[in-house]
This record gives structure tokens, C-alpha cells and sequence, in this order.
């Protein structure tokens, strides 16, 4: 429980379920409206591609924290699901001529049913073993992705046609300006609906499961139901996010989705915060922004060590992973919990707590 | 016949490796109960360390061995030290991140120094190629799968009669009556970890002796897994069955059916084992409680 909490009181219990308490949190989202709104006019192309990175990764990454973080079933399977709905987008829309919207639903549908379908496994086991069983199938589904001609222009990665809609085309001086506007508008969506899920009962069964999943049952939590929904809910928004990055990327290629990948978000919801959907945005945020800030630093360490800017990869690893130990080690409930903190000290000060 | 007894030599010599690979695995797993991801990287690490020892400082073999098990015992203990033990009672989750985190910065660390391509090192074993009933095959597999056996056959022995080594299982079995007796539970925690990185560091040498000491020595550590998953997380002659049988399924597939099938013919087995018999072969069947 957040210290915030106290000092709250509500008179209506529609007041004590709404998203939003007090005076700061609106003037905090009338902010952030303004600087989403802000941004596309303010950043050069180089930034906004950036940003549109972290836009599809915050959908990936709310899914995933749905899964891990919400339901407490560990999932190495992130990779795989990606790619399953970045090809089924990128055939559909290429192949069989869907209009984007539709190709883009359907992969989001396809994605939740191969996630139901892979989450069977954790009906029987978990924890540790539900860790491993996701590898065993994030290393299956990229296999097939990389075997299976079909999923292939010949020799050369899928390529996607620039994204149009009846006489709406993307052009190409405007790309990163008009993408910022679609994945700005799936990102805040997608993390709308995540926020909201958690208000309902099949959310709340959610955590049921993940603090106690033997309780759960007894106090009548349908524990099937519970864990299949949440693969496939989850799965629904990691597909949201590879059908995005497909059509963003225009290329599809499985090495896009390998373990890496996997790793890449599990560490973005572990260093935004586990179980809550701000954390997973800051922590999208966070990962996506280290490399980028590695390269600038090693490019202009370059000149006066040029042995450095041939380690980059290597550099960027080691950051990598020390992000990750250094957070759990001092952080384990991620940036979300900072930021919680920073703001329950101006609360209450001069007050300690 | 002559093809099948070479597939199988190479069969069992990969799988006397990942025997050695995932003994390291269980160990930890069995005293700490922590899933350790870095196994891999710990393979990798202790072929570097002794590549340098033995190629770039140029000591002798014996000296260079000796010199990477001693550091491979202070890395394992530090490890456990600093990044594992605070982590002690905290969710699955995050000790298995810890552990991708370690593996990250483990690999990435071995490429600033060694780069990404594979380093060049003399034979440790010789490699003359024998025939044997009509098969050939260097001698080295041979040489591999006794090693490996020599060694198992040490860590079995430590743990049936040494006093660390009964300690050690004494924890594993119960670690609140362990220290009610006066065992050192942290103690044995380091010890495991120690351990783990020793036979890691033997198989990393042996497995960059017969392929390439490069960075994809990673990629083998992470069929640790189908091991010991068919073996049982805890156990320990789990992991000589497991790793044989994923090492003569390798070579069996990859010979007479399709090389590329091979790379994930462990994982299918694994999701097998997991649907069918969770707990492995051998493995301890838990209750859970509330």
C-alpha cells in the first residue's frame, strides 16, 4: 500500500473505485496529454523513430507485465508470441490483401489463441518449471518461423508494403510523424484497457492467482479460467505489438524475436516495476533509452578511445545486465517505486512519512 | 553400423558434457533453489579463463587448469555473495532475472576482452583419429567421455563420503534441521555455487577442446535445461541419464534425420517430459501447501 493512500477519504463508492483521486493526478494527466500531443512537433525524425520504439514496446510490455506481473506466471515465451503476430499480420495484410485494421485484429485474435494454447502447460506446472517450459516453446515457435519457407520472400526476409488504408497512404517525408500518431493512439489503448482490466473480477482473479493460487481456488477463483485468460489476454497485447512493429519496420525476419527479446522485456517490466501498468511504460521507456544513450556516450568517447566503439555491443550487454542485477538488488519494485517514493515525499513534507 | 557407433561416440561425449554442465545446475538448484541461468555462461567463462591462462599468459597446461578452478572458486563464491544471497526469499521471478542478468553481463564481459569470433587454441586432447570395429573418430570424444566420467565420478564419490559433501545434502534435504545440527548453511550456499562454476569450468574446457572456444558455447549451455528437466532438477544421477539422452538424441537426429531439427529436438523433448512426468526421471515429487 502506497502512503499516498492515506489521507484520501471517499464519500461514494464510485468515487473510491475512479482511476483518479486527487487534484495532481489530473493536472499530471492534463500534462502528459499535452506532451504527447507536444511531442511529434517538437522532436527531429532521429528521436521520434525512438519514441515510436518505445510506443510498440510499452504494448509489449504491458502485456507481459499482465502475465508476469499481474498473474505471476513467469514467461520466457515473449519472443515467440512477437513474431506469431508480427507474421500473421505481415502475411495476412501481404498475402491475402487484408485491410491493415483487420490484418492487425486478426493477428491480435491469432496471437491470444496460440497463447491460451501455450499456457496450457501451466495448468500442471509453474513457477520454475512454467519458466522453462516458455523456453522450450519461445525456441520451438522461432525455429518454425526460421524453417518455414513460406514465411519468406525466397531467400530474403518478409517485406510488408508500406501501411495504407483506401486512399490514406503513409508518405515516406511524413513516416515517423504519421506512425507516432497510430502507435501513440494503440499505446494509450492498449494501456487504458490494461489499467481498466484490473478493476474487473477476471482482473482481481488475476492477482488471486498470482499471491495465492491454492487459496485462490478455495475462495472460488476458477484457476483454469483464470490462467488460460491470462495467456491469452496477454498474448492479445504481445500481438498487438509485433503486428505494430511489422508493419512499422516493414521487414519481418525471425531474428528479430529470438531469446534476446524475451530477456529484453522481462528486464523492462523488472526495472519499471512488476504489477503495475505505469511501471511497464517507464520501464519500455528505460530500456529502450539505455542503448540508444550508450551509443551517444561511446560515440563521442569514440574519439579520444576509438578501442571503444568497436565493444559498443559488448558495452551495451554489460549495462544490460548490470541494470537488471542493480534494480533487483536495490530496487525490486522498479522505477513505478521510485517514482512513488519522489512523490510521497513531497507529499507529506516536512513530514517523514 | 560403423556410422552409428561414431554417432554414438559423439553422442555420449556431448552428453558426458552437459552431464558435467548440468551437475553444476543441480547442485545449486538442490541446496540454494535457485534456477541458475547463467550455467551457460559459466561454460563459456571457464574456457576463457583457461584459454588465457594457457594461450595468452603461456603456463603450463596443468598450472593453467589449476589456476582457472581456482578462479572459477572465487567467482562462484562471489557471485553468491553479492548478488545472490540478498536476494534470498524473494520471488521466483526475480531470481531467475538475476541470474539472465549475470548471464548478460558474464558473456558480454568475456567478448570485451576475447571479441566474438572464435580464438584460436592448441589441442588439449589429441586429436588422431582411431578406428574401432569400422567406425573412426578422434581420439579426443574418447578422452572427453572418460574425463567426464573421472569427474563425476570424484563430485559422486564427494558427496557420499566427504563431510562437506553429506553437509551439502544435509541442506539440500532440510536446511532448518541442517542448522539446528551446526551446518553453515551460507556456507554450503558459496560451496554449491563453487561447485557449480568447477564442473561448468571442466566442461567449458572440454567442449571449447572439441568444437571452438568462442562465445556460442553459450548456446549448448542453455540445452542445461532439457537435461535437467528429464533428469530431475534435483537430482544428481538425473543429470548423467538426462545429459546422455540428450546428447545421443542430438547426434541421432541431427545424423539421420535433419541437422537443423537437432537444435530443437531437446526442447520438444522437454515439453514431453514436462505434460507427461514434470518432476524429471528422477526428481523429487513436491506437495504444495498453502
Amino acid at each position: 500500500m502506497s502512503a499516498t493512500a492515506t489521507g484520501v477519504y471517499y464519500r461514494t463508492y464510485r468515487r473510491e473505485s475512479a482511476l483518479r483521486h486527487t487534484k495532481a493526478e489530473y493536472f499530471r494527466l492534463a500534462l502528459m496529454i499535452v506532451g504527447l500531443l507536444v511531442t511529434p512537433y517538437v522532436l527531429d525524425n532521429y528521436w521520434l523513430s525512438i519514441v515510436n520504439t518505445i510506443l510498440i514496446a510499452v504494448i509489449g510490455a504491458v502485456g507481459l507485465n499482465i502475465l508476469v506481473g499481474f498473474t505471476g506466471q513467469i514467461s520466457l515465451g515473449q519472443g515467440g508470441f512477437l513474431a506469431i503476430g508480427a507474421f500473421s499480420s505481415a502475411l495476412l495484410y501481404q498475402r491475402a490483401d487484408l485491410p491493415a485494421p483487420l490484418s492487425i485484429a486478426c493477428a491480435v485474435v491469432i496471437t491470444a489463441v496460440a497463447g491460451a494454447l501455450f499456457g496450457l502447460p501451466a495448468l500442471r506446472i509453474k513457477g520454475l518449471y512454467l519458466a522453462i517450459a516458455t523456453l522450450a516453446s519461445q525456441e520451438i515457435i522461432v525455429f518454425v518461423a526460421r524453417r518455414w519457407t513460406f514465411l519468406r520472400d525466397g531467400s530474403s526476409p518478409l517485406t510488408v508494403d508500406r501501411l495504407s488504408l483506401g486512399s490514406f497512404e503513409i508518405e515516406r517525408q511524413y513516416f515517423e510523424w504519421q506512425w507516432y500518431w497510430i502507435l501513440v493512439t494503440c499505446a494509450v489503448l492498449a494501456v487504458l484497457a490494461a489499467r481498466n482490466l484490473f478493476r474487473t473480477s477476471l482482473g482481481r482473479s488475476f492477482m488471486a492467482v498470482r499471491d495465492q493460487d491454492i487459496a485462490a481456488s478455495a475462495i472460488g477463483v476458477n484457476i483454469t479460467r483464470a490462467k488460460v485468460t491470462a495467456f491469452a489476454v496477454s498474448s492479445g497485447f504481445v500481438g498487438l505489438a509485433g503486428a505494430l512493429s511489422a508493419h512499422y519496420t516493414e521487414t519481418v525476419t525471425w531474428e528479430a524475436f529470438t531469446l534476446d527479446v524475451s530477456i529484453l522485456y522481462l528486464a523492462m517490466i523488472i526495472v519499471g516495476g512488476l504489477g503495475t501498468i505505469a511501471g511497464s511504460v517507464y520501464g519500455a521507456a528505460f530500456m529502450v533509452l539505455v542503448p540508444v544513450f550508450i551509443q551517444e556516450f561511446v560515440g563521442a568517447l569514440g574519439d579520444s578511445i576509438p578501442v571503444l566503439l568497436s565493444r559498443v555491443p559488448a558495452i551495451e550487454q554489460v549495462v544490460f545486465g548490470l541494470v537488471i542485477i542493480l534494480f533487483l538488488l536495490f530496487e525490486p519494485r522498479g522505477l513505478a517505486q521510485i517514482w512513488q517514493r519522489m512523490k510521497d515525499y513531497i507529499r507529506f513534507w516536512p513530514f517523514r512519512y | 553400423m560403423s556410422n552409428f557407433l561414431t554417432q554414438t561416440i559423439y553422442g555420449v561425449s556431448d552428453g558426458a558434457i552437459l552431464a558435467l554442465a548440468a551437475l553444476g545446475f543441480v547442485l545449486i538448484y538442490k541446496s540454494t533453489g535457485v534456477i541458475n541461468f547463467a550455467q551457460g555462461e559459466f561454460l563459456l567463462i571457464g574456457a576463457y579463463t583457461v584459454y588465457a591462462a594457457f594461450v595468452v599468459f603461456q603456463l603450463p597446461l596443468l598450472l593453467a587448469v589449476v589456476l582457472g578452478v581456482l578462479f572459477a572458486i572465487v567467482l562462484g563464491v562471489l557471485i553468491e555473495r553479492l548478488i545472490l544471497r540478498p536476494l534470498i526469499g524473494e520471488s521466483a521471478i526475480s531470481v531467475i532475472m538475476v541470474t539472465i542478468g549475470l548471464a548478460a553481463v558474464l558473456k558480454a564481459v568475456a567478448q570485451l576482452f576475447f571479441g566474438t569470433r572464435a580464438v584460436s587454441q592448441p589441442a588439449l586432447l589429441p586429436r588422431t583419429t582411431i578406428e574401432l570395429a569400422g567406425a573412426t573418430f578422434p581420439l579426443n570424444r574418447i578422452l572427453v567421455i572418460v574425463i567426464a566420467a573421472v569427474v563425476l565420478t570424484l563430485f559422486t564419490l564427494f558427496f557420499q563420503r566427504s563431510r562437506h559433501g553429506i553437509a551439502m545434502r544435509a541442506v539440500a534435504d532440510d536446511q532448518q534441521a541442517a542448522l539446528t545440527l551446526g551446518i553453515s548453511v551460507r556456507r554450503i550456499f558459496a560451496m554449491a555455487w563453487a561447485l557449480a562454476a568447477v564442473s561448468a569450468l571442466i566442461g567449458g574446457v572440454l567442449l571449447g577442446d572439441v568444437t571452438e572456444v568462442s562465445s556460442r558455447l553459450t548456446t549448448f549451455g542453455l540445452l542445461v535445461f532439457p537435461v535437467v528437466i528429464l533428469g530431475g532438477l534435483d537430482s544428481v544421477p538425473g543429470t548423467i541419464v538426462g545429459g546422455l539422452v540428450i546428447g545421443l538424441s542430438g547426434q541421432y537426429v541431427s545424423s539421420y534425420w535433419d541437422p537443423g531439427l537437432a537444435q530443437i529436438a531437446p526442447y520438444l523433448l522437454l515439453v514431453a517430459i514436462l505434460l507427461v512426468r514434470p518432476y524429471g526421471l528422477f526428481g523429487e515429487t513436491r506437495i504444495e501447501r498453502v
